[in-house]
């Protein structure tokens, strides 16, 4: 397959404002005939429904929680970059852009990037004129902090709850559209098919998740902002419904999957304690401009932490890097506890965890400052542990947080199947092999709010309504096929139960494709995941009805898809002979144990296409050129 | 310290919504005193699954206390006995060993039961969806700055808009009465400027739908309050009745 990044010419700063010149227009009263399928509600679902819908657009909306309110995203905690200078310390649009290319270890598209940081700036006027309530200066101005990768303030927030805020915010005006009769709301359903006739995506099929029934929709054209894959590892701080099945489904339709082996593990997380545990907590990263990482000077040490003298801690992080010291990008400080965790100077019970301190910060701002900052996210760490911060180091560990890796998209967002359009955290585009923090937020509503508008009216205005009804044996086809996997899931009758196989998984991925990679634990890790998913379809346990509410047959599905896309993962892995970013492969690293990438053969996005269940997936690279950010070996000393 | 204690479940199980409902005896056994609710739940759900039981259907996802996904009514309390906590964020520790938990459904008029522990909230989308946003597009928006909000109305604001639309304040009240959630999304708009012109309307168009939609009156009883795992406060309410009655007698909303 030829991949066509769609990239317009001419300098970078003024790619996207020609483009949305040479861009096709649907005359506002055209606009009513056409019908456009969101799946998501999250940021970029939400907010791709609400404004296509103020456009004039028939939006028919879908998601899996009973209120599009409850997307995934309302989790997020820390903030929303934006380059707005407004503290005035030498931010741009253009070190928004440098940033973030450098922070995705040159594995991002330039031109994206540089839109994604223009619009930035939009993006906060339009959430304060909804009314989130950001942090405020006493002057009424708004407040910034700062985030990891980045060596200003330009990241807005509103306490602990940004993603709460900008997604009500975003679900205010769907709801505004909603009762405009604009969009149709479809609560508690599963997208579990994409149709597409004659290359070009015709609607979906999603199953009911209280009557258990299977509906068809037909549309002009379908938008996919379902979210990231992080749950393939059993434990991860996403939402326990995240999950790669609609897209997945999306690959198996024709939709190049781009670099899924590039997932992001979060350095600041609640450590595992128990092997019933559901989901891990994320501590927000911004704890990190006030909290201090160390562990203890010799290994084994296991006095408790205010015992321990400062001449014999450790802050490894401020004293290997110390320009960016507690701030360093994402994956680095991860490694770097794992690097202190297997050299046995991890602390707490298991020995798989790190101090976050914050004894300086209150000695230097009081009490009631940090608490004002961070009293959320110090009272939930005090629920899940029973420890209180403001008296002993927080405890943290990495865990599996967030996945670059998602559907090819062009510059358009649309896929490989026309008509098909992916947003989000669902894409792969913005974040190269490593995402900085306070950076989802911002491309979920820059897609769904300030791109997805202008773009989807090019190719609707070019291939005009869609001719194939819900009626169509190719909607037929894909009914019956989701029904049978449904039967068939309910008829195996084995001894596991899902969540047992889902667990399985997720050792095997977290062991072999987690924070270090190595080809021969790859090599093992899909032999397991092929022999694990034979043994998941002769002796799965499903209870329950098909035409019924039944959590365990939905997570069932899941799993499913899971224990193939795993596989997917592992082989990207494996063919990756580089690191970058969150890929870290063992077997390249510099001599200080840094990522090692390698240019000359693996400066390109690896877009994975299906070709069959029993052929290995096609590899296409779309190579990646940079003519604005110079490639150098990322450094943050 | 952790431990783990053994419990006895008085669970609601109910096949769906046309379906009577009664209460069924399980027990927990081995729960860790660090597990949450919720995942104390699953450990029974897999137990009962590998007997060849129906698990049991429980609304949840996030399982940190922010999407507002879980709820069920514990020993006669919304999301249990600690005050300004989700079930979710609910841990075994505090309970003891060999007690009889009592689990059940929010219970009220505007929302049905789906399946067990599972109902339906749909009715509170409705109220937001009569009048709970500002009426702006996207574009078009001014600089953010060009209008400064002042510390203590951003605050008051967001100590409001941190409702996460859980329903326990509906499950908790005598009357089956929204008003806590109302309140707080017209209180979260009005303290803010930008939400000031339409301010009145809004009131007047979500009191109308909360009656509309099944919800009972406001008598003071201020469960709501004190069941809220975000610790809203009933000065919200105070503020939507204030832009009520202004609505009602100063403009023309009423129409
Ligand atoms: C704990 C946590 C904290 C975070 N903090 C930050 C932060 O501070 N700053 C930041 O920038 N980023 C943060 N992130 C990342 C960010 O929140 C996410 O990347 C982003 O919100 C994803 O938005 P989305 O719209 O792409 O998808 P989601 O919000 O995940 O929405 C997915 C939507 O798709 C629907 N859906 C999924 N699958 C299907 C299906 N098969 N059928 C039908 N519907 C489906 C879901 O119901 C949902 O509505 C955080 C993430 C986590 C986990
Ligand atoms: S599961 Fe989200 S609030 Fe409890």
């Amino acid at each position: 397959m030829q991949l066509d990044s769609k990239v317009p010419g001419g300098p970078i700063q003024d790619k996207w404002d020609k483009h949305r010149f040479d861009l096709k227009l649907v005359n506002p009263a055209n606009k009513r005939k056409y019908k456009v399928i969101v799946v998501g509600t999250g940021l970029g679902g939400g907010a791709a429904a609400a404004s296509l819908a103020e456009l004039g657009y028939n939006v028919l909306n879908f998601c899996i929680q009973d209120s599009p309110r409850r997307a995934h995203s309302i989790a997020a905690q820390g903030g929303i970059n934006a380059a707005k200078n407004y503290q005035n310390d030498g931010d741009s649009i253009w070190r928004l852009f440098y940033d973030t290319v450098k922070g995705g270890d040159f594995r991002a598209r330039e031109s994206n990037v540089y839109r994604l940081a223009q619009v930035s700036t939009e993006i906060i006027d339009q959430c304060v004129a909804q009314g989130v309530p950001f942090a405020r200066e006493y002057g009424g101005l708004l407040d910034n902090r700062s985030f990891g990768g980045a060596q200003v303030s330009r990241t807005f927030y509103a306490r602990g709850q940004t993603g709460q805020q900008l997604l009500l915010g975003a679900y205010a005006s769907l709801s505004r559209q909603i009762a405009a009769g604009k969009v149709k709301m479809f609560s508690r359903r599963e997208m579990l098919d994409v149709v597409t006739v004659d290359e070009r995506a015709r609607g979906i099929v999603v199953r009911n998740l209280v009557t258990g029934e299977i509906e068809k929709y037909a549309a002009d054209a379908v938008v996919l902002a379902t979210g990231g894959y992080g749950n393939v590892f059993f434990l991860s701080t996403n939402a326990m419904a995240s999950n790669v099945t609609a897209t997945y489904r999306a690959y198996k339709k024709g939709a190049c999957f781009a670099n899924p082996c590039f997932t992001q593990i979060h350095p600041t997380c609640i450590p595992v304690h128990g092997d019933y545990q559901s989901k891990l907590t994320l501590m927000s990263e911004s704890l990190r401009n006030d909290g201090r990482v160390w562990v203890p000077r010799e290994p084994g040490d296991k006095r408790p932490p205010n015992e321990i003298p400062e001449s014999e801690r450790d802050y490894y992080l401020e004293r290997k890097y110390p320009s960016f010291g507690n701030l360093v990008p994402r994956d680095v400080a991860s490694r770097n506890a794992k690097e202190q965790c297997d050299q046995g100077k991890g602390v707490g019970e298991t020995g798989y965890a790190v101090y976050l301190d914050f004894a300086d910060a209150i000695e230097r701002d009081g009490k009631a400052v940090i608490e004002k900052k961070y009293g959320n996210l110090f009272q939930m760490y005090e629920k899940i542990t029973a420890q209180n911060p403001y008296e002993v180091p927080m405890m943290i560990y990495p865990a599996v947080h967030y996945t670059m890796g998602g559907l090819w998209v062009d510059y358009n967002l649309m896929s490989t199947v026309p008509g098909m359009y992916v947003l989000g955290e669902a894409n792969f585009s913005d974040h190269g092999a490593n995402r900085l923090g306070a950076s989802a937020l911002m491309q979920g509503l820059a897609d769904g709010y300030f791109v997805i508008p202008y773009t989807i009216g090019d190719f609707l205005a070019t291939a005009g309504t869609n001719d194939v009804t819900a009626d169509h044996p190719a909607f037929t086809e894909s009914e019956d096929a989701v029904k049978a996997q449904a039967t068939k899931l309910l008829s195996i009758n084995g001894k596991r139960t899902v969540d047992d196989f889902h667990k399985e998984l997720g050792h095997i991925m977290w062991e072999y494709c987690g924070m270090a990679r190595n080809a021969e634990g790859l090599r093992k890790a899909q032999g397991l995941i092929q022999k694990l998913r034979a043994e998941f379809w002769e002796n799965v346990l499903v209870p329950g009805e098909e035409k019924d509410l039944n959590q365990s047959l939905e997570r069932a599905g899941r799993v499913a898809d899971f224990l193939e896309f795993g596989e997917l993962m592992v082989i990207d892995a494996l063919h990756r002979e580089e690191s970058c970013g969150g890929h870290f492969r063992e077997e390249y690293q510099t001599e200080e144990n840094e990522a090692k990438r390698d240019d000359e053969n693996f400066c390109y996005v690896a877009a994975w296409e299906y070709k069959g269940d029993d052929e290995a997936p096609v590899l296409n690279k779309e190579p990646l050129e940079f003519e604005n950010v110079k490639l150098t070996q990322r450094s943050y000393k | 310290m952790t431990k783990t204690i053994n419990l006895t479940l008085k669970v609601w199980r109910q096949k769906n919504a046309g379906d009577k409902g009664k209460f069924e005896t399980c027990q927990a056994r081995n729960i860790s005193t660090d597990m949450s609710f919720l995942e104390m739940l699953d450990v029974v759900n897999e137990g009962l699954t590998v007997d060849g039981k129906e698990p049991i259907a429980f609304d949840h996802d996030c399982r940190e206390g922010i999407c507002g996904m879980c709820g069920t009514v514990v020993n006669g309390r919304a999301h249990g006995p600690e005050k300004g906590t989700t079930l979710c964020q609910l841990h075994m520790r505090h309970f003891d060993d060999g007690d009889t938990i009592a689990i059940e459904p929010w219970r009220a008029r505007a929302f049905k039961v789906l399946k067990d522990l599972v109902v339906d909230r749909s009715a509170l989308d409705g109220i937001i969806q009569a009048g709970g946003y500002i009426s702006v597009n996207a574009g078009g928006a001014q600089d953010a700055n060009n209008l400064p909000v002042p510390q203590d109305k951003a605050d008051k604001a967001m100590d409001a808009a941190q409702c996460i639309g859980c329903g326990a304040c509906v499950a908790s009240c005598p009357n089956a009465s929204a008003m806590l959630f109302a309140g707080a999304k017209i209180s979260h708009l009005a303290l803010l400027p930008q939400g000031r012109p339409e301010a009145a309307k809004r009131a007047w168009a979500m009191v109308k739908a909360m009656d509309a939609l099944g919800f009972g009156n406001c008598t003071n009883e201020r469960e709501c309050e004190a069941e809220c795992p975000k610790e809203i406060s009933i000065v919200n309410i105070a503020r939507m009745n204030r832009e009520y009655y202004k609505a009602g007698f100063f403009s023309g909303e009423k129409n």
